[in-house]
């Protein structure tokens, strides 16, 4: 075992180590987490070779790189000191680069030092690197990780109070986040999904390269985009034709996935309620990912008719000797449907269609009043494996991620209770008071 | 609507669940128009996976109504992994990727075998919307 640095970063705290466990488990990687510190951006941790750590980190959205651990210290000279002292510092980690062209890079966390670069690298001497130095395309970066006090919440350190030091092995797909940023987004509506958690969700979710992931209320298709980024075939559906047909062909799905050069991965978009749904039962579905309609901006709809007596024998009407429903500009009518009850059905459909072990990730909103408590649906087929609340000022939101466990899984269940309040609308307009 | 979605549709009303003829939709070959999307990337390895996922028998079916009759009657089998793939195979697999991927139906009809109910597809997307008698 080799002990490695993980630098993360200091926001999502509480989808922070659910995305490194899910990443973990997705490549087999057995990691103790008892040295994991929420407050810290820091991890040292012992992994068996670089591929685990390149493995793990790769496609991380919450942390920025790991690095083979070289010591650490609070002074520069103390950091000298301990990376001497590593028991495997001449075999292992000097000997093995004295060759390799390299960098030195410095990472500075809340704070900043005026100090020399050029002359803190000179300190480095000792490591009696025989290589060029390459500041394009070097073969290793040797990066100091700075940690600062803060003098203020605006106003960084000066002078570090922990210094690590390391080469670095995976940077993470942090980057990422730029590329789906929904500024720079062609089609995007007022329920598109930001990218960061969108991005971490599918992490959560384990969607895999290969497979199939399907999001049943996909609107204008946020985590679409984010299940295409990790490689899945996606499909999604939304009963809202108007909201997955976009604006024009410049301006829709196919033409977001266009422009991040993934349309190979992006299967289709289905007009489709959910509750009557046309995927053939056969079709294995990977991964369910999707943030449900709250009832917030979009009422929450399935078909039927509300008043069922003023649609009663209206399926004999008949326009130009055609049966009107059979006609290509025919729109069905829709009914209001219970929050609860839709996300029964979900629940219900994932323990159906989801492979044993497959993961069912989706987002609920709550009230963050302290004497109510937020009921989260549950099936006996299902472990509610994570709830990872982000707070805003009234209101809240949490991912609810869940595993498939099968028929002998025998987990409680609360389907058909009626677990939420029917004003979430109202006082979500009203904020809360 | 891609040319393998019509491999995954089943017509949506329940009652048909219990017939053996609700998959796949049957596809009015004069009615649908396809067009081919030759910017989507070939990705081997991708599509080995997805391939495991189709249903060869309804794939013949529809590509029969769709007037492609090149099919092989059976589906062909490919190693787990792109370097394992023979230069036929990769052409054949390629072949799948310019009908499944880059193929899709822009306008057309689909109708359910069993009860004969008719879904559109509207500038490339379908609509499995039932009327309020069918749910």
């Amino acid at each position: 075992m080799k002990k490695y640095l993980l630098y993360m970063v200091q926001v999502h705290l509480n989808f922070r180590k659910a995305e490194l466990e899910s990443l973990a488990d997705l490549y087999n990687l057995s990691i103790d987490f008892s040295q994991y510190d929420v407050d810290s951006p820091f991890f040292v941790v012992e992994l068996e070779n670089d591929q685990q750590a390149r493995d793990w980190i790769k496609r991380s959205i919450l942390t920025r790189g790991i690095y083979e651990y070289w010591g650490q210290g609070a002074t520069l000279d103390e950091l000298h000191q301990d990376i001497k002292r590593q028991s495997n510092f001449e075999q292992d980690l000097q000997e093995k680069f004295k060759h390799s062209t390299f960098k030195f890079e410095f990472e500075c966390y809340k704070g900043n030092s005026k100090a020399n670069r050029i002359k803190q690298i000179e300190t480095f001497r000792y490591l009696d690197f025989e290589g060029k130095i390459d500041m394009k395309h070097p073969q290793e970066v040797f990066t100091v990780v700075e940690e600062y006090t803060p003098v203020s919440e605006n106003i960084g350190g000066k002078i570090p109070t922990r210094i690590f030091f390391g080469r670095q092995i995976q940077m993470s797909d942090r980057s990422a986040m730029e590329k789906y940023d929904l500024k720079k987004r062609p089609y995007k509506g007022t329920t598109s999904f930001e990218a960061e958690l969108s991005l971490v969700s599918a992490n959560i979710a384990q969607v895999k390269p290969g497979t199939v992931m399907y999001d049943p209320f996909a609107g204008t298709g946020s985590f679409l985009v984010a299940g295409g980024h990790y490689g899945s075939l996606v499909v999604g559906s939304d009963i809202d034709g108007r909201m997955i047909r976009g604006k024009g062909a410049q301006v829709n799905i196919s033409a977001n996935f266009k422009k991040y050069d993934e349309s190979s991965q992006f299967l289709d978009v289905l007009t489709m309620d959910f509750t009557h749904n046309a995927l053939r039962s056969s079709l294995e579905i990977d991964t369910i990912l999707c943030d449900p309609p709250y009832g917030i901006r979009e009422s929450i709809k399935v078909l039927g008719a509300k008043d069922p007596e003023r649609f009663a024998g209206k399926e004999d009407l008949e326009i130009d000797g055609e049966k009107a429903y059979l006609r290509r500009d025919y729109i069905p009518t829709k009914k209001p449907y219970a929050l609860d009850s839709l996300l029964d059905d979900l629940l219900q459909y994932s323990s159906e269609r989801l492979p044993i072990n497959g993961r069912l990730a989706f987002w609920m909103p709550t009230a963050n009043d302290a004497n109510i408590e937020t009921i989260v649906p549950m099936h006996e087929n299902l472990e509610l494996k994570y709830n990872c609340v982000q707070e805003f000022n009234k209101w809240s939101r949490r991912l609810l991620v869940y595993i498939n466990r099968g028929d002998t899984f025998n987990g409680p269940s609360n389907h058909g209770l009626k677990r939420s309040k029917d004003d979430f609308r109202e006082r979500y307009f009203n904020n809360f008071n | 609507m891609k040319f393998l979605t019509t491999n995954f549709l089943k017509c949506p009303i329940k009652a048909c669940d219990t017939s053996n003829d609700n998959f796949p939709l049957q596809f009015d070959g004069g009615k649908c128009q396809l067009v081919q999307d030759e910017s989507i990337e070939f990705n081997p390895e991708f599509l080995l996976n997805i391939i495991d996922r189709v249903d060869w028998d309804a794939l013949l079916k529809v590509a029969g109504e769709l007037g492609n009759v090149n099919l092989p009657p059976k589906k062909p089998t490919f190693p787990c992994t792109v370097p394992q793939l023979t230069d036929v195979g990769m052409a054949v697999l390629n072949d799948l990727h310019i009908m499944l991927l880059q193929t899709s139906i822009t306008e057309g009809e689909m109708k359910c075998r069993n009860c004969g109910h008719i879904y559109y597809i509207k500038n490339g997307i379908p609509n499995l919307l039932l009327p309020p008698h069918l749910v």
